[in-house]
């Protein structure tokens, strides 16, 4: 293990040395006969970053990788490795490497030969020792003189892994490299690839419908929908100031409520939200910001404060009242409440059971509440309802 | 048997449960029983050609098989044109079966539903309408081990065709994406991932198309002119009294088989044993 993480860090200071390293895709489409599955994307993912692309089935986000793995062929635009062009490159002659959904393992070939297969076609010296090596970083050293069908499936995964990295690619595409495995695994895999993925300071580019493991694993987060990247950054900022509402739904719970522009103060937005006036910082409204204009107000619900009607809540100013509990399901460590405004729209409200504040009931009426600061302002053109149970596959 | 049952009840039960076990083993029996003749036949010591009968235990027709060269020559044109035909049978076959599998080209489905076309027909038909080409081609005095030959591809193929592409529609796409994104080449791809997985199948393929060949009789008969296969001179003396000798060659044909079937089923149990490990 020691000699992998030695030589990945040789590896990485001197792919850090060449100037302008990752990937980059340009204006890059796929049509199909019946759909365009990729619209002109445009994506940078700096070398040595953990990137994750996110997005329900059918977004486009496995067509995107299959391009950049060569089993694809894009119907126009570039795809880059540093100064090189690959686009039209063929599979065979690309850095890249993929870990594939099913793992694609070679059933008539044993663990060993598994992973030494790029490092033969490649005709490498030193095989052997490179193989142990790696089969030692997946903890797979016993098993290398078995057949894939012998394996359980978390270990067929970590040989999916080593068979692609043990080539040094540029860049290491994993296509939902754990949607079979069970979640308890799936859990403890997600912690072992990044540890991997840490030692040996590769580019990793991971495909994945789950927003939960995207979130964990990635520096940074691509969120795709229908060929196009909605949103593109760090999980938390993803999360904390999403700029659609596709994002806002698909990434975690949010409530959207709609509002009216009442102007700019400074630098903050005031909105008229069903009567009551709510102030949103600049750089959380994602809106023109007219006199008039129409937008959705975006809470996430854990972020929302319930209260006993009439009772000050902290955030003085933002304070709503009217509401009626209409559903409690107490969860253990949070309770979740819907809640009933006036305007007949349900909030949903997550309550950490902190045992500081009691427990409403069903029926009972209440005031909600939230920091202006953690609320964001969206485009009343986007579908309110974007994102929402899509992450299931 | 419980205590509660009425005689009646009892004696339904006893058959029911022995009844089947009998008929099963009647069924066995009807299916091996001439089987057991020919292997009994080949160390019988007949008193005469004509009489088809038990006289006595020799190993003679073992030891000396030849005895009527006849037989050995139309042995020997079989296995040549077995041979032959199997191997450009499962050569052609294998092709095709890619073809319809991997690549879109118009006409495919009906390429695929015409390829079950010569197995769906009769034999005579098939028999009667190669001679008529081959006649009509100019080729009724030449009629022979080549014309045999052909006719013999001819039908292997479809079976061929069948078996692999069974074979290679079950192969995970996957598997020769990945050898590509590992660096192999078209070339290498096919030798070291898509033809040890499809291998299988085409040596399934082989083994039919050789007994398909080995054993015709009808399409054989048909095109052969002059020439006489195993089959052809097994049906020629059955009038005048077969050589004891036809039931060795029977014999070791049928040991042959047993052995295959055998050897393949060990190799797959001894796959699930490593499995299990």
């Amino acid at each position: 293990m020691s000699q992998v993480a030695e030589s990945a860090e040789t590896d990485g200071s001197t792919g850090a040395g060449s100037a302008g390293s990752g990937l980059h895709l340009r204006n890059l489409r796929k049509e199909f006969a019946a759909f365009t599955a990729v619209h002109d994307l445009d994506l940078d993912v700096p070398s040595g970053s953990f990137f994750a692309l996110l997005g329900p089935s059918g977004c486009g986000k496995t067509t995107t990788l299959r391009m950049v793995a060569g089993l694809e062929t894009p119907t126009s635009g570039s795809i880059a490795l540093g100064e090189r062009d690959i686009t039209w490159e063929k599979p065979y002659r690309r850095p890249v490497n993929t870990v594939f959904q099913n793992y694609a393992l070679f059933p008539h070939l044993d663990i060993y030969e598994n992973v030494a297969f790029g490092l033969r076609r490649r005709k490498r010296k030193d095989v052997e020792r490179e193989v142990d090596a790696m089969l030692e970083l997946v903890e797979l050293t016993s098993q290398a003189r078995k057949k894939p069908a012998q394996l359980s499936g978390g270990q067929q995964q970590r040989v999916a892994l080593a068979r692609a990295i043990i080539n040094r690619p540029e860049v290491l595409l994993l296509d939902e490299p754990l949607g079979a495995l069970d979640l308890k695994l799936r859990r403890s895999m997600q912690i072992e690839i990044k540890r991997i993925q840490t030692e040996v300071g590769l580019t990793f580019v991971h495909v994945t419908h789950d927003q939960e493991e995207a979130m964990t694993m990635a520096d940074t987060v691509a969120v795709m929908n229908a060929g196009h990247i909605e949103q593109m950054g760090a999980p938390a900022e993803l999360y904390e100031n999403p700029q659609t509402t596709f994002v806002a739904n698909f990434l975690g719970q949010s409530n959207l409520i709609e509002g009216t522009v009442r102007g700019r103060d400074g630098e903050d937005v005031k909105v008229d939200m069903q009567g009551t006036v709510v102030t949103i910082p600049g750089q959380r409204a994602h809106v023109a910001g007219n006199a008039g204009d129409l937008g959705w107000v975006g809470i996430r619900p854990e972020k929302v404060l319930i209260a006993e009607e009439g009772q000050v809540i902290d955030a003085p100013g933002n304070s709503i009242p009217g509401g009626v509990v209409t559903d409690v399901s107490f969860v253990g460590v949070s309770t979740q409440y819907l809640v009933r405004m006036p305007w007949g729209q349900e909030l949903t409200v997550f309550e950490q059971n902190t045992g500081r504040r009691r427990l409403f009931a069903k029926g009972e009426r209440v005031d909600v509440s939230w920091r202006p600061e953690y609320a964001f302002l969206l485009d009343h053109t986007q579908d309110r309802a974007a994102g929402r149970d899509e992450d299931a596959d | 048997m419980s205590p509660g049952m009425s005689p009646l009840q009892r004696m339904g039960r006893w058959i029911g449960q022995h009844l089947v076990l009998a008929g099963g083993i009647l069924v066995l029996i009807y299916m091996f029983v001439p089987i057991f003749v020919v292997v009994l036949m080949s160390f019988n010591d007949p008193k005469s050609r004509l009489v088809y009968r038990f006289d006595g235990f020799t190993l003679q027709n073992w030891l000396n098989p030849c005895a009527d060269a006849a037989m050995c020559s139309a042995v020997s044109r079989s296995i040549q044109i077995g041979l032959l035909a199997t191997l450009i049978a499962t050569v052609l076959g294998t092709m095709m079966a890619f073809a319809l599998v991997r690549h879109r080209f118009h006409g495919r489905s009906v390429a695929n539903l015409a390829i079950f076309l010569p197995m769906a027909s009769p034999e005579i038909v098939l028999g009667s309408s190669l001679l008529a080409l081959f006649v009509a081609a100019g080729f009724a005095g030449q009629l022979g081990f080549w014309t045999i030959l052909i006719a013999h591809i001819m039908f292997c193929l479809s079976f061929v065709v069948i078996t692999v592409r069974a074979r290679l529609a079950g192969l995970d796409n996957n598997l020769e994406q990945a050898a590509m994104d590992l660096y192999a080449n078209e070339r290498q791809t096919f030798l070291r991932v898509t033809f040890p997985l499809v291998f299988p199948g085409i040596l399934g393929a082989a083994l039919l198309a050789f007994s398909l060949s080995f054993d015709d009789f009808i399409i054989t008969n048909l095109n052969a002119g002059n020439t006489t296969t195993f089959p052809m001179y097994v049906w020629g003396v059955a009038q005048r009294g077969v050589p004891m000798q036809v039931n060795v060659v029977g014999t070791v044909m049928f040991v042959i088989s047993v052995a295959i079937v055998v050897g393949v089923e060990l190799n797959r149990r001894r796959q699930e044993k490593a499995l299990a490990r």
